[in-house]
């Protein structure tokens, strides 16, 4: 029988925003992604400075730390493309600091979309390309090949599983929403149905949004959150169902980020490993997971999960006619892009699908003030979709331009 | 003469208008001193412009202007901004009663006040000059009831009320009571340019331009988005054209409390991608003149459009016109398309078969700039003259 386990799963992820591009930019500036204005959230190198000193830095020092100090600590990251892109462009040594971590041996890198899109639900083919091109870039650049699959905002229906089956991946992951668990527990390994081989593993949302979300706020009544009391709610959780693993999906930037360091998240990272493991746990990666327990149950998800909102579906990025409108354009364009041999309109096409630039034109909350707005770099939802319309007419200018054997 | 704006420190059109009649009057010996609510330079050499306020152009047009009758009298800005209505009231009753001069001329709603009070305190004839109700600007409701009262109370006593078309007075015997009698239409007119009419390489929409050479042709449609301007029936005709000739895009240019819910329904209709929002642009800026001269066709399909000099505008830059029926410009010009705002398949009709056929398209505009050419504020200008000799007794 095998130990208790944690699986501790962190999202990297940053999108190449649209900077404001007018009316009066298009047909003239043929750069979207390039806003160098003073503090502007739309200065991509800005954020990425911002977000290494605030989160990544830091939290790649502790884990690094704890993944040398803990033999039993272990930790699965996934990071796009789009990231590592404007690592290597304006951050190297914060590139280097995950270098360090995945090098320890324990990190195990997850596989998705190198341009963290919804592709998979518009175009199957696009969707294939693009987990290659990651796949192909995390070996480029950590030399490892993945073994476990999520796809953008744990997005994932039976096709999904279907298809990471037979593409030779051992695990895939989703939300572990209530509706869908019915009478289930997040806290087993699962097996998708009409699959062979795969295991799906399901995010135990009470527990990671307890830290991920919950953490620093002061109403809550389990403020402050300590250590060792997270440690006894996930043996209580455990105990309850006698599960086997406590999945803790969660983004990356909920260290630093999401919860600044004085809400004291590196503390209670740093003693974490020490609290699970010293009580007789111990810590896994997806795939490791996926291996070391059977199957509970078979899982029937036919329509589309995620881990966003109260509505866990898709509805934050294609909820609204300006984001169906916008997708449907884009997507539609697709075959030309590809027949292009411009691989600067193929880039910037695919920039474009990645999945904030809807997320930022979500009507849903709008007036509320809430997370989404939290997460824009725009003043509403219309300026986004204004800005990235914009963008995309002139790329679809540039593909005119190109087909028509003009440069300009 | 009272009004709230004159350019180049000007939000609408109104203070276009205000200031070409102005010259126009000057010109046949009228001697005016135009009152404002607000300091600011002007080089103004036909008349004399006289400050009531110490507060700039800027600050004055941030508490609001004629458009902006929604929020007046309201909570916190509605409040200041009512409260410099009424300062304006008293500043013009104390001029009044020191000043020499004949007539009180007070141009729309937020001056109405203020003319009433120099009435009293001078004993002076008082001429309404009428740009827009509450009425249209509520496309047909009732609108803001203090406004409301304000034009109400403000139209009876007036000595007589100029309307800027017939569709105007129409509006204010229908609405306000009035008797026909009173109210005298004078028609606004544009004042002719010689401007380089063709589109040029340096046109500030480069995408149109490539678009355009590309077989696209450009629908622009150019003002507030507010419900007074009917621009949802508009994309309802957009999207029948598209159906019918997907190289047609709609240039949408101008802000205002409708725009977001306009883009909204351009995606419903699944046509974003045809209809571009370019939000404000500076009313006497080469982007705005840009607008127009990327043109193939202009629409104004207001619900309710006292007059629409934007449309004269549209024609002096070189397009072909289509403006509502419930409209003051459908009165003055003939060689353009009217239809009713309401009735989006003959609007398709008319945008498709401007877009579809070039010489239909030449001839209707150099037709229309003929008319534009002669549309002046010369009449206009003796009309209003002849109005002032009836009730000040004064033939100059």
């Amino acid at each position: 029988m095998s130990k208790k386990a944690v699986v501790l799963y962190l999202h990297a992820h940053q999108p190449w925003r649209v900077k404001p591009y007018s009316a009066f930019d298009m047909g003239v500036d043929h750069f979207y992604f390039n806003d160098e204005s003073d503090g502007l959230d739309t200065n991509n190198k800005f954020i990425i400075d911002k977000v290494s000193e605030k989160s990544y830095l830091p939290t790649n020092a502790v884990l690094k730390d704890l993944l040398l100090k803990y033999p039993d600590f272990k930790v699965s990251l996934s990071i796009t493309g789009t990231l590592i892109e404007q690592l290597e462009a304006w951050r190297p040594d914060v590139l280097k600091s995950f270098q360090e971590i995945v090098a320890t041996g324990k990190v195990e890198i997850v596989a998705e979309t190198y341009y963290h899109s919804l592709a998979f639900f518009y175009s199957r083919a696009e969707f294939v390309r693009q987990v290659a091109a990651h796949a192909q870039k995390i070996r480029d650049v950590f030399g490892v090949s993945p073994t476990a699959f999520r796809n953008t905002e744990l997005s994932y229906n039976n096709e999904l599983a279907k298809w990471a089956d037979e593409a030779g991946y051992k695990a895939i992951i989703t939300e572990g929403w209530d509706p869908i668990l019915g009478w289930r527990s997040p806290n087993y390994v699962y097996k998708p149905v009409q699959t062979h081989n795969i295991k799906l593993l399901m995010k135990n949302y009470k527990l990671s949004d307890d830290v991920a979300f919950r953490f620093s706020d002061k109403n809550w009544s389990s403020w402050p959150l300590s250590a060792p009391t997270f440690s006894h709610w996930m043996s209580e959780s455990l105990h309850a169902d006698n599960g086997d693993i406590v999945n803790l999906f969660m983004d990356y930037e909920t260290f630093g980020e999401h919860q600044w360091a004085d809400t004291g998240i590196f503390d209670f990272l740093r003693s974490l490993p020490h609290e699970w493991t010293s009580n007789g746990g111990t810590f896994k990666t997806i795939t490791q997971a996926a291996e070391a327990y059977e199957p509970a149950d078979e899982v029937d998800i036919h329509h589309t999960v995620t881990w966003a909102d109260t509505e866990r579906d898709l509805t934050a990025w294609t909820g609204n006619a300006m984001q169906q409108d916008f997708m449907h354009s884009l997507f539609s364009i697709e075959s030309e892009v590809m027949q292009c041999d411009d691989v600067s309109i193929v880039a910037d096409w695919r920039k474009l699908t990645t999945s904030d630039h809807p997320y930022y034109m979500c009507t849903k909350w709008f007036n509320d003030g809430d997370v989404h707005a939290y997460f824009s770099p725009y003043t509403s939802p219309y300026d986004a979709f204004t800005y990235s319309m914009n963008a995309l007419r002139d790329l679809k200018l540039r593909l005119l331009w190109s087909q028509e054997g003009r440069n300009n | 003469m009272l009004g709230w704006e004159l350019p180049p420190h000007h939000a609408g059109g109104m203070g276009i208008a205000c200031y070409q009649m102005c010259k126009e009057l000057s010109s046949r010996g009228i001697d005016i001193e135009f009152i404002l609510p607000y300091t600011a330079d002007f080089s103004i050499p036909f008349m004399k412009v006289t400050p009531s306020s110490g507060l700039s152009a800027t600050e004055v047009m941030n508490l609001g202007g004629v458009y902006d009758s929604e929020y007046f009298a309201g909570q916190g800005l509605g409040k200041q901004f009512s409260s410099h209505h009424d300062y304006f009231a008293r500043q013009v009753a104390k001029l009044a009663s020191s000043a020499e001069f004949d007539i009180i001329h007070a141009h729309d709603w937020l001056t109405f006040l203020a003319g009433m009070e120099a009435k009293r305190v001078s004993g002076k004839p008082l001429i309404l000059h009428v740009h827009a109700t509450q009425f249209d600007q509520s496309a047909g409701g009732s609108g803001n009831p203090i406004v409301r009262e304000i034009e109400q109370q403000a139209l009876l006593m007036a000595d007589h009320v100029y309307a800027v078309s017939q569709y105007t007075k129409n509006v204010i015997v229908r609405e306000y009571g009035l008797l026909p009698e009173k109210v005298t239409v004078v028609h606004n007119a544009m004042e002719v340019t010689y401007e380089e009419l063709e589109v040029d390489a340096s046109n500030a929409y480069k995408y149109l331009v490539e678009m355009k050479k590309r077989g696209y042709k450009v629908v622009v449609n150019a003002g507030r988005k507010t419900i007074q301007k009917g621009l949802t029936h508009l994309l309802d005709a957009a999207e029948l054209v598209v159906r019918q000739q997907p190289k047609t895009l709609f240039l949408l240019v101008g802000g205002g409390e409708q725009e977001e819910e306009l883009m909204e329904y351009a995606a419903e209709k699944g046509i974003s991608e045809n209809v571009l929002f370019v939000g404000w642009l500076n009313g006497t800026g080469k982007h705005w003149r840009d607008s127009f001269k990327i043109a193939d066709v202009f629409i104004m399909p207001s619900v309710s459009e006292p007059f629409g000099l934007v449309a004269l505008e549209a024609v002096g830059y070189g397009a072909p016109v289509i403006v509502s029926h419930q409209s003051g410009v459908a009165e003055v010009l003939q060689n353009c398309y009217k239809v009713d705002f309401w009735d989006k398949e003959k609007m398709a009709d008319q945008i498709l078969s401007l877009v579809e056929y070039e010489s239909m398209r030449d001839e209707m505009w150099q037709n229309a700039y003929q008319e534009y050419k002669n549309i002046s504020w010369g009449k206009s200008a003796e009309i209003m003259h002849n109005t002032y000799s009836q009730h000040t007794g004064v033939s100059s």
